[in-house]
């Protein structure tokens, strides 16, 4: 028995209900719309990413399932409930990570983390979580003084002291170091294994492609993708070779399978993909092609689009406010 | 606790198990925190105890004003003190705490919590009276020992706290008001202006028989001036209950609750 199927069990939660579900959402700022008929689903007990350029509609979005903003239009259900008229039921029951503040400057992390568990019936303790997170060492320093990345941490740390069943997470791993994302992805990861839903925005690809179960991709308010990253990632297969530049690359083109492509960008770094996956004919064709030329291919690679391949490709590269 | 000790069947540390805690329990820690950090705070404490004080002994041992009331120095000062005292804590310091939490989005965050907003503002109630309470003891320990002898009905053991709690609900309401509806910074500097403001024409130290006979009934009608005369009347005149302060702070207390019940906007 799994540990998810036991916290079912613990909270007499129906699992096949989803954590998160959005129909239509639409939220307006004046005359702009800042979430234009947005929906999407969140499994439960699943990690799910919200990706999406600067004023894509993310934090929106988060905030109205939050409860903190009443949408113009459209459904959202949380577990199930209405975030603003259940909010009574709900606040216990959902943890939340805003993306910046919340935290009085003068309190430190152990004061912080203490008031929180009171206001919860069964809290994890908070020396505990602060170990978990690693606090410990700067437990009673004031939260002015801490670290961008420790102040995140300890936000995360407050999301998760009441032991909630699903989290919100908005940009947890912003401004952190390198040994504080891992920290924090493993923490996540153990949420996830404990039966904890997950929903984060992000703007690291990385880190949506290796923690969440399930992506949505949005702009201008909208949802323009959604699949598990792989599903996102595994539909052009990407063959990556260095060599002199200037290669005729149409001839090598009349090569290869058709709807085929092939580019040099930058100068010397050639990109050769094509629909669904490489395969070994492909493989054959390109480094025939050069050798017949007598171009050694230096670097050559196989890979699927990254994430961020598939985020540029749907949001567009000009950047935004 | 470690992945490990997960994988070995205990029950993970994060394994779902929600509830709110019960109100009070809430409510007892957001006052603690709340009072700890005041406690902590110098500002906070110059201007809800060290100010009080200094004035009460001050103008009691020195002839720095000429009262000319018939009272002595620490008769007359000591109820104006006490509604120094009450306005202090329950506005100055209430909305410039509140309105910098407004700021930091700590009002926002406490809102994704069990601890609901009629529980977060009966905490800020808690640590308003708490505070009081400190202030009282220790202002009539100063006052007893700078010579205040009150000259009360019975009656005033009633009467003066009830004007006390009427100070505190019209300075609350006040002071939130402010809080929730002004940036921080002019929060900051307006509950200061206000401050000084009342402590001079608000009957504290300079007696409000001193301003001319026409302005004297409309400084008798703010909160400070209506709570230091309304306290004098009890404490120092034997009076059962000053019909017209009291009824003067119930308007403003019940005119700023219902204000900042409208206006106040959390984030």
């Amino acid at each position: 028995m799994s540990s998810r199927k036991l916290a079912c069990v613990r909270t007499g939660r129906d699992a096949a209900a989803a954590a998160v579900e959005i129909g239509g959402l639409v939220k307006r700022y004046g005359r702009t719309a800042a979430v234009d008929g947005l929906s999407l689903t969140a499994a439960s007990g699943a990690v799910t990413g919200i990706l999406g350029p600067n004023g894509a509609g993310k934090t929106t979005t988060i905030e109205i399932c939050e409860g903190y903003r009443r949408p113009d239009a459209g459904a959202v259900r949380v577990l199930g409930l209405d975030p603003i008229r259940d909010a009574r039921v709900l606040r216990p029951r959902v943890g939340v990570m805003l993306q910046s503040g919340g935290i009085p400057p003068s309190v430190s992390p152990a004061d912080y983390l203490r008031l929180l568990s009171r206001f919860h019936a069964s809290p994890i303790d908070p020396a505990a979580l602060l170990d978990l997170v690693g606090l410990a060492p700067v437990a009673r320093t004031p939260y002015k003084r801490l670290s961008g990345g420790q102040q995140q941490r300890l936000s995360l740390a407050a999301a998760v002291i009441g032991r909630p069943e699903l989290v919100f997470l908005d940009e947890p791993t912003a401004g952190m170091d390198p040994q504080a994302r891992h920290a924090t992805w493993e923490l996540i990861t153990r949420l996830r294994a404990a039966g904890v839903s997950v929903i984060l925005t992000t703007h690291f690809m990385e880190e949506a492609e290796r923690l969440c179960d399930h992506v949505a991709i949005i702009d201008h308010g909208a949802l323009v993708a959604a699949g598990t990253p792989g599903q996102l990632t595994g539909t052009v297969g990407q063959l990556r070779f260095r060599a002199e530049p200037g290669l005729e690359t149409d001839a090598l083109l009349a090569a290869l399978p058709p709807a085929s492509a092939a580019k040099e960008s930058p100068a010397g770094h050639y990109v050769i993909e094509v629909p669904g996956a490489v395969d070994p004919p492909l493989l054959a064709a390109v480094t025939a092609w050069c050798a017949e030329r007598g171009v050694l291919a230096n670097s050559l690679r196989i890979e699927s689009r990254t994430l961020e391949d598939v985020f540029l490709e749907l949001t567009g590269k000009e950047l935004r406010a | 606790m470690t992945a490990a000790a997960d994988a070995a069947g205990a029950a993970p540390v994060f394994a779902p198990a929600p509830g709110a805690a019960p109100l009070y329990r809430m409510i007892a820690a957001q006052a603690g925190l709340e009072l700890r950090t005041l406690l902590r705070n110098g500002e906070q404490l110059l201007l809800t105890l060290v100010i009080p004080l200094l004035l009460l002994a001050a103008f009691s041992l020195e002839p720095l004003v000429n009262f000319a009331t018939g009272m002595s120095r620490a008769d007359f000062l000591t109820p104006g003190i006490i509604a120094l005292a009450v306005m202090s804590t329950a506005f100055t310091s209430q909305a410039i705490a509140t309105g910098f939490e407004r700021r930091y989005g700590v009002l926002k965050r406490l809102g994704a919590t069990p601890l609901s907003r009629p529980g977060l503002i009966t905490s800020k109630t808690a640590t308003v009276v708490t505070v009081e309470l400190l202030q009282g003891v220790l202002i009539i320990a100063v006052a007893l020992g700078v010579g205040w002898r009150p000259s009360a009905s019975p009656a005033a053991i009633v009467t003066a706290p009830l004007l006390i709690v009427l100070g505190t609900a019209a300075f609350s309401g006040l002071g939130l008001l402010m809080a929730g509806t002004l940036r921080a910074e002019a929060t900051l500097a307006a509950a200061n202006l206000v401050y000084i403001v009342l402590l001079g024409v608000g009957g504290v130290v300079f007696p409000l028989t001193r301003f001319p006979a026409a302005a004297r009934p409309l400084l008798e009608l703010l909160p400070t001036g209506a709570l230091s005369t309304g306290l004098r009347a009890v404490l120092q005149h034997g009076i059962v209950l000053p019909v017209g302060n009291t009824v003067t702070l119930a308007v403003w207390a019940l005119m700023a609750i219902a204000l900042a019940m409208r206006l106040f906007r959390w984030e």
